[in-house]
């Protein structure tokens, strides 16, 4: 079978921790209003924190330690950004560039194997042998700790705290003048944030039995990426709703990287597929408003725009569907034939703009 | 009650863009006065506001409320005891979150809640808030679960006012609440504020740029301009005043006639 529920199963693992990365930035992203680019390094950071912890003989432990560590890291962004006046992009990407050094010093070296040591999921791996579900330990442990952080996340952004935070993100005027601190609901927001993401890097060390330097490279846009197709699929209603979509959208992420890797795209091109979902989705409001604009500065001119933009596309297909049949079919004719559809398609451009010749003669 | 002493304010300091907002300017606000302040483009209104409130500290001078030295205290300390309504009524309330929640977050500042961090709106709060906001009297009742961003310019700012007010304040700061909202709706807010203060016996401080509405309103009228206030009035004195001799009694103490457009355009209408 081309796609086996292995691939599927093994994708929703990966979503599902990755997932808790994608809610740490919808906490400091959706209701903070603020892009805290430390995520890749924090991310690295509760691996190592984990792996090392881990590699000492307590895996258990290792997950309150990593996240103990992002909440630190949390902290070192949150006030060089909010009592030390430097700017919130600035200050993650500084803090980003520290926690490289500290992430090798922690680790003593760029890559750790946590083959030979017990994890949560060699924990859950004996707790279920015999049992029906023995083959699903991954999946049950990576499920409890979505689960367990939906649900904490969604009970805080209820409390008076939670509010406050939202309200931060929301309007910084009415928060102040509510005698709510909106330096501290930063602070306390994005301890919490990266908490969470450091959970998800300790958890993904101990799933994957390795812990890489490099491992958090992306990982910010990564999580974006999952957020805004959870937002766009679930919609922008109650907040339990936005944080259920953020989760099912991490474990689509994972599955459509799953049925990429097997049409053997390149892994490496991941990256820009992520990248260009989000700054697609991100632009999207704005090239929308862009085009109605030009539309209208068009039809002064007695043109549309859409007709124009789809027949350039339909053309721009025509000639790509017959450059590929030909290339496909006859190779010596290549040349000639390429040659002749560029004539073809700057002949169509051509047409396309000959209303503006006329008025010019 | 709340007294500014020599309170002085000079903003971008040593630039060509320098200028004194406020110069030495002492007030003394008694318990339970309601004070309009009037004055041209410039004067200083919504600096004295921000110098009370703490949107940023004063240069000179010192800011006491009820006998306690607030001169260097943070905008949000000063929250709990201060509400503050602005022009635009988008500023008092977070669109994006419910009518509900938005009442939560203003009543955070009862002493209780202040350190209940992890507490939750509770049944009783939320009768609470539904039983203020049907005193609002606009429906909003029914729509507590409606983000703030579909409300109106007007019912946001009634909010606003119902948020401001919802755990008394030692002090109401109003800065001409009522301008950026049509007539109807802007008569409707002023209604409902001349009730809230009255009822509850708040103190409080409203900028106007109506000078029948700051005769009418209230027990006592300042008129400001540059940075000073030339004219404060209450009592019997204001009693028998019309607009005409505050514009003459201010031009005699200014040393200059107003010239803020639409003050002078609200008193052309009402002739």
């Amino acid at each position: 079978m081309f796609i086996s529920w292995g691939i599927i199963q093994n994708a929703l693992e990966l979503g599902l921790i990755y997932s808790l990365v994608a809610m740490a930035l919808f906490l400091s992203y959706s209701m903070l209003n603020v892009c805290d680019l430390s995520t890749d390094g924090c991310y690295t950071l509760g691996c190592a924190v984990g792996s090392i912890v881990a590699l000492s003989g307590h895996p258990l432990l290792a997950i309150p330690a990593a996240m103990a560590a992002g909440v630190l890291s949390g902290g070192i962004t949150s006030l060089l950004q909010t009592k030390l006046g430097v700017e919130s992009l600035l200050a993650g990407i500084i803090v980003n560039t520290g926690l490289y050094s500290i992430n090798i010093m922690i680790m003593g070296r760029s890559t750790l194997s946590l083959n030979d040591t017990g994890s949560v999921f060699t924990v859950m791996h004996d707790l279920l042998e015999g049992t029906v579900l023995a083959d699903y330990y991954k999946l049950i442990v990576a499920a409890i700790f979505a689960v367990i952080v939906l649900v904490l996340l969604l009970l805080f952004l209820d409390t008076r705290l939670g509010l406050s935070i939202r309200a931060t993100g929301d309007n910084p005027d009415m928060v102040k003048s509510s005698s709510i601190n909106p330096a501290r609901m930063i602070i306390i927001g994005l301890c919490i944030s990266n908490a969470i993401t450091a959970l998800s890097g300790c958890l993904i060390g101990e799933y994957n039995k390795t812990c890489d330097i490099n491992m958090g490279t992306g990982m910010v846009t990564i999580a974006l990426a999952s957020l805004i197709i959870g937002e766009t699929i679930f919609g922008k209603k109650t907040i339990p709703w936005r944080a259920f979509g953020v989760i099912v959208g991490a474990c689509l992420y994972r599955v459509v990287v799953a049925i990429a890797l097997r049409f053997n795209l390149p892994a490496t091109a991941l990256k820009l597929v992520s990248a260009t979902i989000v700054a697609v989705a991100i632009s999207y409001p704005t090239l929308v408003k862009l085009i109605e604009f030009k539309n209208k500065q068009y039809l002064a001119r007695g043109k549309n725009l859409y007709r124009i933009l789809r027949n350039l596309f339909l053309g721009a297909a025509v000639v790509f569907v017959v450059l590929a049949v030909v290339l496909a079919a006859y190779r010596p004719l290549m040349i000639l034939l390429a040659a002749l559809c560029v004539i073809c398609f700057v002949w169509f451009l051509r047409a396309m703009s000959q209303k503006k010749e006329e008025v010019v003669c | 009650m709340l007294k500014l002493t020599n309170v002085s304010k000079t903003f971008h300091p040593g630039t060509v863009n320098s200028k004194t907002a406020l110069d030495h300017l002492s007030l003394h606000v008694k318990k339970g006065d309601f004070i309009t302040i009037i004055g041209s483009n410039g004067a200083g209104k919504s600096t004295v506001f921000n110098a009370i409130c703490g949107g940023f500290y004063v240069d000179e001078g010192k800011v006491e409320l009820d006998g306690e030295d607030i001169t260097f205290q943070p905008e949000h300390y000063r929250a709990r005891q201060i509400g503050h309504l602005f022009q635009d009524p988008m500023r008092g309330t977070a669109p994006n979150m419910t009518i509900e929640e938005n009442l939560a977050i203003a009543y955070l500042r009862t002493s209780r809640a202040q350190s209940a961090y992890f507490s939750r709106v509770s049944k009783a709060d939320r009768e609470f808030f539904r039983e203020q906001l049907r005193q609002l009297d606009m429906g909003l009742e029914d729509r507590m679960k409606n983000p703030v961003g579909l409300l109106s310019g007007g019912q946001r700012q009634a909010l606003t006012l119902l948020m401001a007010t919802l755990v008394t304040p030692k002090l109401l700061l109003l800065d001409e609440h009522t301008a950026a909202l049509d007539p109807g709706t802007a008569e409707k807010v002023l209604q409902l504020t001349k009730r809230v203060v009255s009822e509850r016996d708040i103190t409080c401080l409203m900028v106007t740029h109506n000078m029948n509405q700051a005769l009418e309103l209230g027990n006592r009228t300042l008129m400001m301009d540059s940075g000073h206030i030339v004219l404060d009035v209450e009592g019997e004195e204001r009693a028998g005043m019309t607009v005409d001799d505050l514009l003459e009694r201010f031009s005699v103490n200014a040393g200059k006639a107003l010239d803020n457009d639409r003050i002078l355009t609200s008193k052309m209408k009402k002739k």
